[in-house]
Order: C-alpha cells, then sequence, then structure tokens
C-alpha cells in the first residue's frame, strides 16, 4: 500500500493535501552545554520500566480519518440549520407582508390618534395606545424593582440551602403558567379583594406579577455572570456586600437585567388575556389620565375589531398590529443594542 | 540575521516564509521568516502582545476561528503550504496538534477526554490499549490508571493538563504546540511538563509559547525571541541566551525590559 517517496517520506495511496507523516527514525539525544539534564534533581514520577514511546510505530494506517465524508456531513448539518432559520424568517416575513397589506391604507395620524368608532373609517386607537403605554410604565415600575430585589437576595444574600432551592424552583415553575391563570388571580386578588376595580392599577399589578419571574431569572443569570474575581477583588479592599452589590455587581450586571427587562414588558404590552380578566374595556371614549381610570389596551382592542363581522374593522385592526408590532420592536431593538454595548464593554 | 541562524540543520518540519496575520488593519506578525527543525524542541519568548502565541497558532491554522483574520505569505509543514489549496484545517489539526495555557478538558470521563479525538478520525485499533499508551505518554497513567471513568474535572491542574497533552497525543500528531502550556501550573506539575516535554522529542516536533525565561532555556533546543511582531533573533537556545546578538534580546532576557 505505501510506496516511498523523496527524502524518504512514506505516502500511502490515496493521501490528503497534506501528505502522511515521516516514518520514525533513530533518536538521538542532543545535548547542550548549560542545560540541566530533566529529572536529575526530582524523584522519579514514571514507572522506571517504561515502553518505547508508541509513536516511535507512529502509524497512520491506523487512522481513517475520511474527511470528505466528515466535512460533507458538516456541510450537511450546517444546510439544515441554515433551512431550519430560514423558515422562521419566511414565516415572520409573510406575516408582516400580510399585516401590512391589509393595515398599511388604514395608518394615519387621525387612526393613531382617534377614538373608537362604529364607522370604521373613523375608529382610532387613541384610548388603546394610552392605555398600553399606563399599563407598561406601571407594571416597569412595580416588577422591575421587585423582580432585581428579588434576584439580588437570591444571588447575593440567600443562604445556600434547601429553602433557597424551593424558591428558585417555584419562581422557574411560575414562569410557565399561563397568563391566563394570572388573570384570574388579578381578577380576585386586585380587583375584587384590594377593590381596585376595572382600573389600570390593577392591570399593571397583574401584568407585574406576570413578567416578575422572568425577570428575577434574567437578572440572577446576568447577576451570576460578574466572575468570582471581582467579588473577590471588592471585598479584599474591605468593601461590605452592599458597596460590593452597588459599585461592582450591579454595574456589571445592569446591561442583562435590562435586556431581560425588556423582554419580559415587551411581553406584557402583548398580552390580552389577563387584561380582559381583570376588566379591559371593549369600547373606551377618553383617554385615561391616572392609575385609577378605567383603560383598554391594544392588543384587546385589535382581539376586539377582529372578531367583529365587518371586513373594515379587519383592516383597522391590521394597521393596529402594525403599531403593535413597531412598538415591540422597537423594545426589543433597545435591548439588543444594550446587549451589544455590554458584550463591546467586556 | 544570516540565513543559517534562521535555517537551522536537518530536515525541516516546519517553517514560515514571509507569514503575515493581521487582525483587522493591525499587523499582529510582520513577515516573519524562519525554520523549526524536526524532532527538536523550539520556543517562542517575547513580551506579551509581541506576537509568539499569534505565529504558534498559524502553524495548526487555529487563527481560522478568528473572524476578521488574514494571513499573508506561507506556512508550510514538510514543505506542503498549510494554507495552500485544498489544504484542509481538520486534517492540519490532527496531524499537529496543540496544547493551550490554560488546561481545558472535556467535562468528562477521562477515558472519554483520550477517546474524542481517534473515534473521530477512525481509530480502527484497541481503545483501551491507545488509552493506556497516551496516558503513559503524558506520565499521567499511573496516576489514573484506577479511576479512568471519574471525571476529567476532578484532576488536579497540573493532572489536567497532561491528561490535556495525552488527548492531543492520542491521535498521534507529528508536531505539539504548546502555548504556555505551563504558566497556569505549580512549580512541581511544571517540572513534569518540561521533563515531559523532553521526552516527546524523541517522536514529535514541539513548538512552546513560553513567558517564563528559565523554561525556555531549560526545555528547547532552537529559541526565537519576537517583539512587536517580528523575530528579532533565532538560535540554539545555549548560544541566545548566553551571547545574544541582538541588543533587544540582550535586554529582555537580562529583564531590562518586557
Amino acid at each position: 500500500m505505501t510506496e516511498p517517496a523523496n527524502d524518504g517520506v512514506v505516502v500511502p495511496a490515496g493521501s490528503s493535501a497534506l501528505g502522511e507523516g515521516r516514518p520514525a527514525t533513530q533518536f538521538v539525544r542532543p545535548t547542550f552545554a548549560g542545560l540541566r539534564p530533566p529529572s536529575a534533581n526530582i524523584a522519579s514520577f514514571e514507572a522506571p520500566n517504561v515502553p518505547p514511546h508508541p509513536a516511535a510505530q507512529r502509524d497512520p494506517s491506523r487512522f481513517a480519518p475520511r474527511i470528505t465524508q466528515r466535512r460533507l456531513i458538516a456541510s450537511g448539518f450546517a444546510a439544515l440549520c441554515l433551512f431550519a432559520t430560514l423558515i422562521g424568517v419566511v414565516v415572520l416575513a409573510a406575516l408582516l407582508f400580510d399585516i401590512v397589506r391589509d393595515g398599511a391604507g388604514k395608518l394615519n395620524w387621525s387612526m393613531l390618534t382617534g377614538f373608537p368608532s362604529r364607522f370604521p373609517d373613523r375608529a382610532g386607537i387613541g384610548p388603546a395606545l394610552a392605555g398600553s403605554a399606563w399599563v407598561l410604565l406601571l407594571t416597569a415600575l412595580l416588577a422591575f424593582p421587585l423582580g432585581v430585589g428579588t434576584a439580588i437576595w437570591l444571588e447575593e444574600y440567600a443562604p445556600r440551602n434547601r429553602w433557597r432551592r424551593l424558591i428558585e424552583m417555584n419562581i422557574a415553575n411560575l414562569a410557565g403558567v399561563p397568563s391566563i391563570v394570572y388573570g384570574i388571580l388579578g381578577l380576585a386578588l386586585f380587583v375584587r379583594l384590594m377593590a381596585l376595580g376595572r382600573s389600570l392599577l390593577a392591570a399593571g399589578f397583574t401584568l407585574a406579577l406576570l413578567i416578575l419571574p422572568v425577570i428575577i431569572i434574567a437578572s440572577q443569570e446576568a447577576i451570576k455572570a460578574v466572575p468570582r474575581t471581582i467579588r473577590l477583588g471588592a471585598y479584599a479592599l474591605g468593601a461590605t456586600r452592599w458597596e460590593t452589590i452597588k459599585h461592582q455587581i450591579l454595574p456589571m450586571a445592569l446591561p442583562g437585567i435590562m435586556t431581560g427587562t425588556i423582554l419580559a414588558l415587551s411581553r406584557a404590552i402583548g398580552e390580552a388575556a389577563p387584561v380582559i380578566l381583570v376588566g379591559a374595556l371593549g369600547f373606551v371614549a377618553f383617554i385615561p389620565t391616572n392609575p385609577s381610570d378605567q383603560y383598554t389596551v391594544l392588543p384587546f382592542q385589535i382581539f376586539n375589531w377582529v372578531s367583529r363581522p365587518q371586513t373594515a374593522f379587519h383592516e383597522v385592526a391590521a394597521a393596529a398590529s402594525i403599531v403593535l408590532l413597531v412598538l415591540l420592536l422597537s423594545m426589543s431593538a433597545v435591548a439588543i443594542w444594550l446587549r451589544n454595548k455590554y458584550t463591546r464593554r467586556s | 540575521m544570516s540565513d543559517a541562524i534562521r535555517n537551522p540543520a536537518g530536515p525541516i518540519e516546519l517553517e514560515a516564509r514571509d507569514l503575515s496575520v493581521l487582525y483587522g488593519e493591525t499587523r499582529a506578525l510582520k513577515y516573519v521568516s524562519l525554520s523549526i527543525p524536526d524532532r527538536k524542541v523550539v520556543a517562542f519568548i517575547g513580551p506579551s502582545g509581541c506576537g509568539k502565541s499569534t505565529l504558534l497558532r498559524c502553524f495548526n491554522r487555529m487563527n481560522d476561528l478568528i473572524p476578521d483574520v488574514k494571513i499573508e505569505g506561507e506556512a508550510l509543514f514538510q514543505g506542503r503550504n498549510l494554507y495552500g489549496a485544498g489544504v484542509d484545517a481538520v486534517d492540519v489539526r490532527r496531524r499537529i496538534g496543540m496544547v493551550f495555557q490554560k488546561p481545558n478538558p472535556f467535562p468528562k470521563s477521562i477515558y472519554d477526554n483520550v477517546v474524542f479525538g481517534p473515534k473521530i478520525n477512525g481509530y480502527k485499533g484497541d481503545f483501551g490499549e491507545l488509552v493506556e499508551r497516551s496516558l503513559r505518554q503524558a506520565a499521567l497513567w499511573d496516576e489514573v490508571k484506577d479511576r479512568l471513568q471519574s471525571n476529567a474535572l476532578a484532576l488536579s491542574g497540573g493532572q489536567q493538563q497532561r491528561l490535556c497533552i495525552a488527548r492531543a497525543l492520542a491521535v498521534e500528531p507529528e508536531v505539539l504546540l504548546m502555548d504556555e502550556p505551563a504558566s497556569a501550573l505549580d512549580p512541581i506539575a511544571t517540572q513534569k511538563i518540561e521533563d515531559l516535554i523532553y521526552e516527546l522529542k524523541q517522536d514529535y516536533t514541539v513548538v512552546i509559547v513560553t513567558h517564563n525565561m528559565q523554561q525556555a532555556a531549560r526545555v528547547s533546543d532552537h529559541t526565537a525571541f519576537l517583539y512587536m511582531g517580528e523575530v528579532i533573533e533565532y538560535g540554539p537556545t545555549n548560544e541566545l541566551f548566553t551571547n545574544p546578538r541582538e541588543e533587544r534580546t540582550e535586554a529582555y532576557i537580562t529583564g531590562r525590559f518586557g
């Protein structure tokens, strides 16, 4: 199978572009004046009778690397991954195209600021947009401090025992509870028991509960990602735990925390189910001005219009969907921008 | 520097010809030419950022994995350009193994760490024998022979590094590149790695990057001193350390800068 080639290199048939290995030759240990012989002054760590170095019998025929075949499999896998990506992109593009085709014609200033109406041509999303903004603000104000506080306590203060594990496990489970269940909880707790009624505040509380687990988990991950050496460095300078958190850990974790929070808030303003349960209205002819006002939100307004029989209302719903999508995409864009800024710095 | 010094006697295993590496606009390695003889230990020394790791990584195309990197010139392995047409980086890396600064065993058993490379490369022999052979070569066998199935991360840093060497040897490479292999280890573990390097050059060409000049003097046959992306001086180790030709080499090895 092998034939001797120039300078004594043995090249087996069908060898790669690199050729195959040199044959082993007799080794003569070189000596340099001034260099100590290794192992001369340290106890031997090897068995005295080491077998001869096996690579001296190095034999490429023991391997069948089949590079071409492995390359093919590798490209196949890459193509499969690209295909999976394309499916998502194509579906999303089709969705966007469909919505824009239906709704772009209805999109104008009076539609953005107008009030709902029985007549599709006059129907606007002003109150729904204002309601969504209010709910977003209230949710963020409630969920951010609660979530980050919980994450800091769990990561930095809580003793590492079974109770902490139990709490963490429950938080993770809560992140998977369907949003309608939070709606029922909000109805019983905030609307009835706390007598907040059909107010923006009740919706804000409910959605804050809904996204709290997500914010906690994202913040915990961000805090965990701060290297241990940073903490040790701060403690070694005599900083208290609070000083370490405030000056070192939080600043490093903040972009991650913000990213998680923004994505969670995006989810909150896209939710319709829980706000329907806690009493969002289908027809609101005023702009809410304080947290105890009645309200509606964009997703519910869209849902309301889509369920009407007139196709003209479906077009208004598509236009409102564009507004909601733009809102969500800009929130995601901010999250991505924050993450990139963070990655570049570290 | 004369050609005789750049080109040591004996068969040449690796060679750089006007080799440059550009990271974006910066030329991290500037038109480097040098030859590495077969079955010898060559050390690259120089201050941080001088390009010695970059040069090392050219020889098994690890620089390919860095985005926005551009390589000019030639890196030859047994006379063939590693960056030539038809040369597969996967093939190159099996033939030219590498050990990194920090031990990076896979979070699997000791046995699995050693057999991963041979498995993907279609090894046809007996795996148990291969594992023993590789671990013996890396002077680790006696310490781990009774716990081959335990997790590699449970080993000490020095043992992990020798496992990484065993793992690299298991695919029967012809060259072993070592990027500061002992800088994260204690003196005893360092000594073991150094003794190992001395043993390995019976069968392998070893190229080692090190910050430790005593280490370079102890283990290497030839030493290259790099500074700002250029090879300032290259020659037999004892000559370079006892009688450097270049002023900058002398300044560096006597600790006046770097």
